[in-house]
């Protein structure tokens, strides 16, 4: 077995890599909150419909997804792979097993895992897939006095149909015409079951966060009594709950305003 | 004895051998002193199975004063019993109350085959700490006392990893029946003092190596073996050991020791 092989089969390795994957998902969700922040922008929804135009259109955004996407295979593979591994390690179970001292999340990270993983798929394919790789969403074209600011919106029909998006000028107006992501963030998120799906996924991540983050400062091997306390307050307060808080409130806003209309 | 007045209902793990299937026997103990041991309570147990022509339970124990990491046992769902940092020899009958049911079954790990019964095989640790858990010196005179400067907490925390008596609750206690506390424990006590440093790398890769062939499981940080631990053994160990085994594959390209096996 070669060195580097040998290093990333050791159990240390695999759990160096659980690791590296997790943390790196845990910067991707600080960027991925802030951008939709912009859902709460009451502007038609123009700010968001930008925001996902130029995700999508941005070569280097688009490079990043897909490690990003790598990421959350990997991370989720070598869940499986040390689960197994760890299963195998106790073949025969205890009839009895007190409480253990040990927390709740820290013992059932599969468990909160596979829910986020379950949660991952469905809001891919509702958003990004549809986005992405079908006509199913549909276009809005903006108009912008530039001497005023006044915009106005109408719905937009493209003549061709692989149209993506366009930007043109009309004298002292600027048309934008892009895909309504906005549209359909709104008619998701008026359904009540769609919004639950959302709050309970949410509710897995905080527990997968307050274990999560600083577990994988543990395996890393950084461990410092002045900076660990820091880390796992990170861990909770920030990931485990003004995150998770931020994209619950999106559904639920969006539910209760699909409410008063 | 005055106050032996307890009576207790054992579920005892029975087993013949690594080979055979084992199953939970009932049985009853009469006459126990709230003073006794865990250890005394079985062997009045045993001795009355023996009286009646049946084989006694078979469990490890050898110095009795919670030092030796022989004795085991998974009472009610704990390593060791209820109580924190002891061992199954200082946990007293006192911690029962009369009438309970107690079930009492082997650590359960796949590099743990059971011997008999109770008693477990833990060679595996033994392997591993042949792999690397040991320092080489040149013999010979006795060296000054405080030759070597030693900060007092590096060796305090160099010690307390050294007071690791290898029992395995760690791996009994763990969900994944990782023997990382173990290895870790192994590694620090060395690893921290000036004598162990010119294997330190070395080791923490050999080490590590071994308890993966031996089929332990993976940690995941939860902190039970920290918990259940008889000497509490602390789960920064486990990190420390990570870092040394991280640096020297990463980062330290002359400590890189590539495991090569014999005929393979």
């Amino acid at each position: 077995m070669s060195e580097t092989k040998q290093t990333f089969n050791s159990s240390l390795g695999k759990k160096l890599i659980m690791a590296l994957t997790g943390l790196f998902l845990c910067t991707f969700l600080i960027v991925h909150l802030g951008g939709n922040l912009l859902l709460f922008s009451n502007d038609g929804g123009y700010s968001f419909n930008m925001y996902a135009n130029f995700l999508t259109h941005f070569p280097p955004i688009e490079v990043v997804a897909y490690v990003l996407y790598a990421s959350i295979l990997v991370h989720a593979l070598y869940a499986i792979i040390l689960t197994t591994k760890n299963r195998k390690a106790r073949p025969v179970t205890y009839a009895v097993v007190n409480k253990s001292p040990a927390s709740w999340s820290s013992k059932n990270m599969g468990l909160l895992g596979s829910i986020l993983f379950l949660f991952i798929v469905i809001h891919m394919g509702d958003f990004w897939y549809k986005y992405k790789f079908t006509n199913t969403v549909n276009f809005k074209e903006y108009r912008t006095n530039l001497a005023t600011g006044e915009r106005t919106e109408t719905a937009y029909t493209p003549e061709k149909a692989d149209f993506e998006h366009s930007q043109s000028f009309d004298g002292n107006t600027e048309i934008i015409r892009v895909k309504d992501l906005h549209a359909r963030v709104q008619s998701s998120f008026s359904q009540l079951w769609y919004v639950a799906i959302y709050v309970i996924a949410m509710g897995a991540l905080t527990f997968h966060m307050v274990h999560g983050f600083q577990s994988a400062f543990r395996t890393l091997g950084w461990v410092h009594r002045k900076y660990t306390p820091i880390v796992e307050f990170i861990g909770t307060w920030f990931f485990g709950a003004i995150i998770p808080l931020g994209f619950a409130a999106m559904p639920v806003v969006y539910y209760f305003m699909s409410l008063s209309k | 004895m005055d106050n032996a007045n307890m009576k207790l209902t054992l579920k005892v793990w029975r087993q013949k051998d690594a080979k055979t299937a084992g199953k939970f026997e009932t049985y009853k103990a009469e006459n126990i002193s709230p003073d006794m041991s865990f250890l005394e309570m079985l062997d009045i147990v045993n001795e009355s199975l023996t009286h009646g022509g049946q084989e006694p339970i078979y469990f490890d124990h050898d110095c009795r004063e919670g030092i030796c990491g022989m004795c085991s046992l998974y009472i009610n769902g704990n390593p060791h019993g209820p109580k924190r940092a002891i061992t199954t020899c200082q946990l007293h009958m006192r911690s029962f109350h009369d009438g309970e049911t107690i079930t009492i079954e082997p650590w359960r790990a796949a590099p743990f085959p059971v011997v008999k019964d109770l008693a477990v095989d833990r060679s595996a640790f033994d392997r591993i700490q042949q792999a690397g858990g040991y320092i080489s010196i040149n013999t010979g005179g006795v060296p000054d006392a405080n030759a070597i400067p030693i900060p007092k907490i590096i060796a305090d925390e160099a010690f307390n990893s050294a007071t690791c008596i290898g029992c395995g609750a760690c791996v009994a206690a763990c969900k994944n029946a990782s023997a990382m506390l173990f290895v870790s424990a192994k590694v620090s006590q060395l690893g921290m003092l000036p004598q162990g440093q010119p294997e330190r790398y070395r080791r923490v890769q050999t080490m590590v190596t071994q308890m993966d062939e031996e089929g332990f499981g993976n940690c995941t940080n939860t902190g039970a073996c920290e918990a259940e631990c008889p000497k509490e053994i602390s789960l920064t160990n486990i990190s420390r050991m990570n870092n040394d085994f991280l640096s020297a594959k990463l980062f330290r390209q002359e400590e890189v020791h590539e495991i090569k096996h014999e005929g393979a």
